[in-house]
C-alpha cells in the first residue's frame, strides 16, 4: 500500500512538472509590440494552439538593444538581467521571439554565468535580494517548439498542413553567431528553420545565403551596400526555387523588405505561417 | 650511520642567480651524517666530478646528495662518478635545485629556503638508501615495424640491412601508405611512384624482412628486448600463396559498389580487388561487406574464375605470436573530415575535393586517368581556387580543427597550383593562404616558381564561404593586403585538409604504454634530444605518427629509429633498473590488488611455505618479475597491507623526505 502511495505520488509529481514545463516567462521586447507585432501576435496564438503558457514578464524594460562588447560596460547589460531575474523569480525558462532580444539576453545571461568581473559589478548596482548568477535558461521560440514541444508532435498539431509551398529559411547573424554562447545550431549549416518547415507540411529549400548578413544596421548609413546584401540572399533564394522566406529576426525583415532593389520574393516572419498551419491565423 | 657528502651546484648562473648557493651548503653541513659539504659552479664539469671523486675517498663518503638540475638530466652522470670512486651508484641522491626550485622562483631568500629545504630531503632520504646491484635481461634479435608506409618501409630497410629481422605489420591489404597515393613529390616533382614501388619491391624481397599485410597487433606483453606480440591476421578470404595477382577475380566481381579507398572514395571497385597496380604483397583482397557470396550465399564469380583455386571464403582471422625485441611505430596519419566545414560546402558539392583527393584526380592511374575534371560533370574547369588551412592552426573550435601546423600543405598545395599551370596553362589558379611556410631545402624556390613562374595568385586571407551556385562555386573571401573582399566564380575548389594521426593511433598507443600528446601524436622522450625514441624503453617513433613531417623528413626520421633499434639489437643483454617493486612475504595476503593495477603485467602470485611466529602453512604471495617491473609504484600505493615496497624509493625512504620537509 505504501508503494502504491508512493507510485502515485510520484506520477502526480512529474506531471505537475510537465504542466510547469510548458509555463514560460515570455520576453516580447519593444520591436514585437510596434514595427514586429505579426511576429508576437501568432507566435502567442500559436503556442497557445500546442499548449505552451506564454507569461509575458510584468513591466519589462529594454533588452538593451545592442549587446554591449566593451567589458567594462555594466550600465547597459542591467535591464537584462532585470528580465533574466524576473524568469529567475518565478522559476521559469525565458522565451524570446525577436532574435536581437535573444541575442543580447543569451549573452549577457552567459556573462552573468562564466564573467566574474561582469556579475560582481551587475549586482552590485543591481542589489537583488539574491544575487543573479545566470540561474535562468534563455531559449528562443523554435528552441522552444524544437526542444521542449517537439517538431513531431507540432505536426501532428498542423491542421493546415502548407503543402508544396517552397519556403527559404533565412537565419541572419543574431540567433547563430557567436556559436559557443548561444548554442543555437551549426552556424554554418544550420537546420533548425528547415526542420520547422517540414514540420508545418512545407518543402524547406537550401540556398546558400541563409546564414550570411542582411546588412544589419548598415542601411543607415549606406544604404546600397544594405540593398546589395538584401539582392544576393533575395536572388539566392529565388533562384533556388523557393516561393517566399520567413524569418524570425525583425531586423532581417526590416532589410529584406525595405531595402531590395526589387520585390523578388514575399518574406514573412515564420510565426504567421505556423500560425497559419495551427489553423489559428484566420481565427484574430 | 651514513657518512654523507652534500654538493651544491651553481648551474653558472641558472641556480646561483635565484638560489643563495654557499647558504645551501652551509644549512646542508648542520643536517645528521652529513661529513662534507661544498658547491661549485658546474658539478657536472670534470673538475665537479673530480671534486665528488676526492671528497668520497678522503671523507670516507658512504651517500652522496647532488643539489642541481633535474635527475633526468645528470643522474646518470652523477652515478658513473660516484661508481668511479668506488661507491654504489644508488648511493648518490639528487635534489632538484634548478628545475623544482630556481627556474621558477624569483625572489632569492625564498629560493633559497625551499633549496635548503629540498636539500634536507635528500639527505634524509640517503641515510636509507641501501646499495642495489642492477640485473640484466637478455635481448631478442628481432624488430617489429608498425605500419608500411614510407616510415615503415625505410626503417625496416635500414634494420634488414644491418642483418637484423625485421617484421612489417600492415593494416592495409598492401603497403605503401599514403605516399603510393601521391602524384608527384615536391620540390623536385618526381612521381611519387616511381620512387616509392622500388623500395617497396626491395622489402618485399630483403631476406630480413617479413611483411604482414592486412594484419594489426592484438596485444602486446613484455618490456625492451623482451617483447611477446599478437597479431592478427585478418581473413582476406585469399590463399596468399596461391593468388598470382592476376586479377581476373577483380574483373569478373560483379559487385561494383564498394568505395575505392585508394582513390578517396572518387570511384568504385569490386568487391574483390587489389588496392593499386603495384600493390605488394600482390594479391587480392575481398571486402566481405560488399561481397555477393558473403550477403546472400550465391555469386562465386571469382571462385570459379580463379585458375590458381586462391579464393577462400571460410578463411578466418589468424593470430600470430611473435617475439620482438624492439618496436617502432609508424602508423602515419589521414587527412581530417573536410565535412566539418560547412563554410567549404565540402559536403554540399563534389567540385569541392580535398587535397589528397586532388592528388588522385591529377594522377595518371587515378579515377580520371590523371585528366583534370570537375567530378560533378566531367567538364574542364577554368578557374580553381585552392584554400589553405583548412583545419590546420585552427584555435577556436577544437572540435573540427586542429591547433597545429600540418606543415606540407603550403607546399603540396603550389605543387598542385604549378602542376594545373603546366599541363593546362588556360586554368586561372588561386590560392587563399594565411602564410606562406616554405622552410626546407629547395623549398621557397619552389614556391616562388609557383608565383613568379607559373603566374599563380596568391591571395593572403582566407575564404568566408564557398556557396554552391547552378553552374559554379562562388567563393567569397578576404585579400588582407589590398584590404578588400573578393569574390570568385570557380569550378573547382581544392581544400588543404589537415592531417592527422591514424585513428588506430591512440588505442596502439595504449597498448604499448606509449605516451600521447592531446592530439594524438606519439610524444618522443626528449623533443629536441632524444626525437626518435619513446619514453617507453624499446619503443621507437618514426614518421608522421609523432608528428606532422614531408617525406624527406620522414625518411631522415625512418633513418634515425632503425639506427637506434640496431643500437639495441647489437647488445646481447641489456642492464635492467634495479628500483623494482619487491613484497614483503610476512605482510602480503595475496588479495590480488597490485596485479590489476600493475600496468606491466610483472606481478604473479605464488604459493609459499611461510614460517613464523604469526604464521605456519601455505600463503598465496605476490611475485614481482623484476625483468618486467618498471618502478612505476602503482603497487606499493595500492597495497593495502603495505608489503609492497619499491627498492631505491621504499615507503620509509619517501616519509623520511616528507618528515624532512615538514620540519
Amino acid at each position: 500500500m505504501w508503494l502504491f502511495d508512493e507510485i502515485v505520488k510520484f506520477h502526480i509529481t512529474e506531471l505537475e512538472g510537465q504542466v510547469n514545463h510548458m509555463k514560460y516567462s515570455y520576453y516580447p521586447g519593444c520591436t514585437l509590440k510596434t514595427k514586429a507585432k505579426e511576429l508576437d501576435r501568432y507566435g502567442r496564438l500559436s503556442a497557445a494552439k500546442l499548449g505552451a503558457e506564454l507569461e509575458e514578464i510584468e513591466n519589462w524594460q529594454c533588452c538593451g538593444a545592442v549587446y554591449p562588447q566593451a567589458e567594462d560596460e555594466i550600465a547597459t547589460k542591467l535591464s537584462a538581467v532585470r528580465t533574466l531575474d524576473a524568469a529567475k523569480q518565478k522559476d521559469q525558462e525565458l522565451v524570446t521571439l525577436c532574435s536581437a532580444c535573444h541575442h543580447v539576453l543569451k549573452r549577457v545571461n552567459d556573462d552573468m554565468k562564466n564573467n566574474e568581473y561582469v556579475r560582481t559589478r551587475a549586482n552590485n548596482y543591481l542589489k537583488l535580494d539574491v544575487p543573479y548568477e545566470g540561474e535562468t535558461s534563455v531559449i528562443h521560440y523554435l528552441e522552444m517548439l524544437r526542444d521542449r514541444i517537439g517538431f513531431d508532435t507540432l505536426k501532428a498539431a498542423v491542421v493546415n498542413p502548407l503543402k508544396g509551398v517552397k519556403i527559404a529559411a533565412y537565419y541572419g547573424c543574431l540567433l547563430l553567431r557567436p556559436s559557443g554562447v548561444m548554442a543555437f545550431d551549426d552556424p554554418e549549416n544550420p537546420t533548425i528553420i528547415e526542420d520547422f518547415i517540414k514540420a508545418i507540411g512545407a518543402t524547406p529549400i537550401k540556398y546558400s545565403q541563409r546564414n550570411e548578413c542582411c546588412g544589419g544596421y548598415i542601411a543607415m548609413e549606406d544604404k546600397g551596400a544594405a540593398q546589395k546584401r538584401v539582392d544576393v540572399i533575395l536572388s539566392s533564394a529565388k533562384n533556388a526555387g523557393a516561393d517566399l522566406i520567413i524569418t524570425a529576426c525583425p531586423l532581417c525583415m526590416y532589410n529584406l523588405d525595405a531595402n531590395a532593389t526589387e520585390s523578388v520574393l514575399p518574406v514573412k516572419y515564420f510565426t504567421e505561417l505556423l500560425a497559419d498551419a495551427l489553423g489559428v491565423k484566420e481565427e484574430d | 650511520m651514513q657518512r654523507i657528502g652534500v654538493f651544491v651546484c651553481w648551474c653558472g648562473s641558472n641556480i646561483a642567480a635565484t638560489v643563495d648557493v654557499k647558504a645551501v651548503a652551509e644549512a646542508a653541513k648542520h643536517e645528521p651524517g652529513v661529513v662534507f659539504s661544498t658547491d661549485y659552479q658546474y658539478m657536472c664539469s670534470e673538475n665537479g666530478q673530480a671534486m665528488i671523486r676526492e671528497a668520497i675517498k678522503e671523507h670516507r663518503l658512504t651517500g652522496v646528495v647532488i643539489c642541481s638540475c633535474s635527475p633526468r638530466m645528470h643522474e646518470a652522470t652523477f652515478r658513473k662518478t660516484a661508481v668511479s670512486a668506488g661507491l654504489n651508484p644508488y648511493m648518490v641522491e639528487i635534489a632538484n635545485i634548478r628545475e623544482q626550485c630556481s627556474w621558477i622562483h624569483k625572489d632569492m631568500a625564498e629560493g633559497t629556503e625551499k633549496a635548503i629545504i629540498l636539500a634536507r630531503a635528500a639527505i634524509a632520504k640517503v641515510h636509507l638508501n641501501a646499495p642495489l646491484v642492477a640485473g640484466t635481461s637478455p635481448v631478442t634479435k628481432r624488430a617489429l615495424v608498425i605500419g608500411g608506409g614510407i616510415a615503415g618501409i625505410q626503417t625496416a630497410l635500414d634494420i634488414a640491412d644491418a642483418g637484423f629481422e625485421v617484421d612489417i605489420v600492415e593494416k592495409a591489404p598492401t603497403i605503401g601508405g599514403r605516399m603510393a597515393q601521391l602524384d608527384k613529390t615536391f620540390p623536385t616533382l618526381d612521381c611519387s611512384a616511381c620512387i616509392l614501388t622500388p623500395k617497396m619491391v626491395d622489402a618485399a624481397q630483403h631476406e630480413k624482412i617479413n611483411i604482414i599485410s592486412y594484419a594489426e597487433l592484438d596485444s602486446l606483453s613484455g618490456f625492451v628486448g623482451n617483447f611477446t606480440a599478437k597479431i592478427r591476421k585478418k581473413a582476406r578470404f585469399i590463399d596468399e600463396t596461391k593468388c598470382t595477382g592476376c586479377g581476373i577475380c577483380t574483373e569478373k566481381c560483379p559487385s561494383r559498389k564498394g568505395l575505392n579507398d585508394f582513390n578517396m572514395g572518387l570511384n568504385t571497385r569490386g568487391a574483390v580487388y587489389i588496392p593499386f597496380a603495384q600493390a605488394i604483397p600482390n594479391v587480392a583482397v575481398i571486402d566481405s561487406a560488399q561481397c555477393i557470396h558473403f550477403r546472400t550465399g550465391k555469386c562465386g564469380l571469382c571462385e570459379k574464375n580463379c585458375s590458381a583455386g586462391a579464393i577462400k571464403f571460410d578463411q578466418k582471422d589468424e593470430i600470430l605470436e611473435r617475439e620482438y625485441g624492439a618496436i617502432v611505430v609508424a602508423t602515419g596519419f589521414k587527412p581530417i573530415d573536410a565535412s566539418a566545414f560547412n563554410e567549404y560546402a565540402y559536403s554540399d558539392s563534389p567540385d569541392v575535393v580535398t587535397s589528397l583527393e586532388f592528388e588522385r584526380i591529377m594522377n595518371a592511374a587515378g579515377p580520371t586517368k590523371g585528366k583534370l575534371v570537375r567530378p560533378s560533370d566531367g567538364k574542364h574547369p577554368h578557374e580553381i581556387v585552392f584554400i589553405q588551412c583548412v583545419g590546420s592552426r585552427c584555435t577556436e573550435d577544437a572540435t573540427k580543427g586542429k591547433p597545429y601546423c600540418s606543415k606540407i600543405c603550403c607546399m603540396y598545395t603550389a605543387k598542385h597550383a604549378m602542376l594545373v599551370r603546366e599541363k593546362y596553362p588556360d586554368v586561372k589558379v588561386h590560392v587563399f593562404y594565411i602564410d606562406a611556410r616554405t622552410p626546407g631545402k629547395n623549398f621557397d624556390e619552389f614556391y616562388r616558381r609557383a608565383v613568379e613562374q607559373y603566374d599563380v595568385d596568391y591571395i593572403k586571407g582566407m575564404v568566408g564561404k564557398v556557396s554552391v551556385e547552378q553552374d559554379h562555386l562562388h567563393v567569397q573571401g578576404s585579400d588582407l593586403i589590398n584590404n578588400e573582399q573578393i569574390h570568385i566564380n570557380a569550378d573547382m575548389v581544392v581544400l588543404a585538409t589537415a592531417i592527422e594521426p591514424d585513428p588506430t593511433a591512440r588505442a596502439l598507443g595504449t597498448m604499448l604504454t606509449a605516451s600521447m600528446d592531446t592530439n594524438d601524436f606519439f610524444t618522443e622522450a626528449h623533443p629536441k634530444l632524444r626525437p626518435v625514441e619513446s619514453p617507453t624503453a624499446g619503443v621507437f617513433l618514426s614518421g608522421v605518427a609523432q608528428g606532422p613531417k614531408d617525406i624527406p623528413e620522414t625518411v631522415a626520421q625512418a633513418g634515425a629509429a632503425a639506427a637506434k633499434v640496431i643500437g639495441l639489437l647489437c647488445k646481447n643483454e641489456l642492464t635492467c633498473n634495479p628500483c623494482v617493486a619487491h613484497a614483503n612475504e610476512a605482510l602480503c595476503n595475496g588479495c590480488s590488488q597490485c596485479e590489476r593495477v600493475c600496468p606491466y603485467g610483472a606481478i604473479t602470485y605464488e604459493d609459499k611455505e611461510v614460517r613464523s611466529p604469526e604464521f605456519r602453512g601455505i600463503k598465496r604471495i605476490a611475485v614481482v618479475n623484476g625483468a618486467i617491473c618498471q618502478g612505476c609504484g602503482a603497487c606499493t600505493v595500492t597495497c593495502p597491507s603495505g608489503a609492497m615496497d619499491l627498492k631505491g624509493f621504499s615507503n620509509s625512504q619517501i616519509m623520511a623526505e616528507v618528515d624532512a620537509i615538514c620540519r
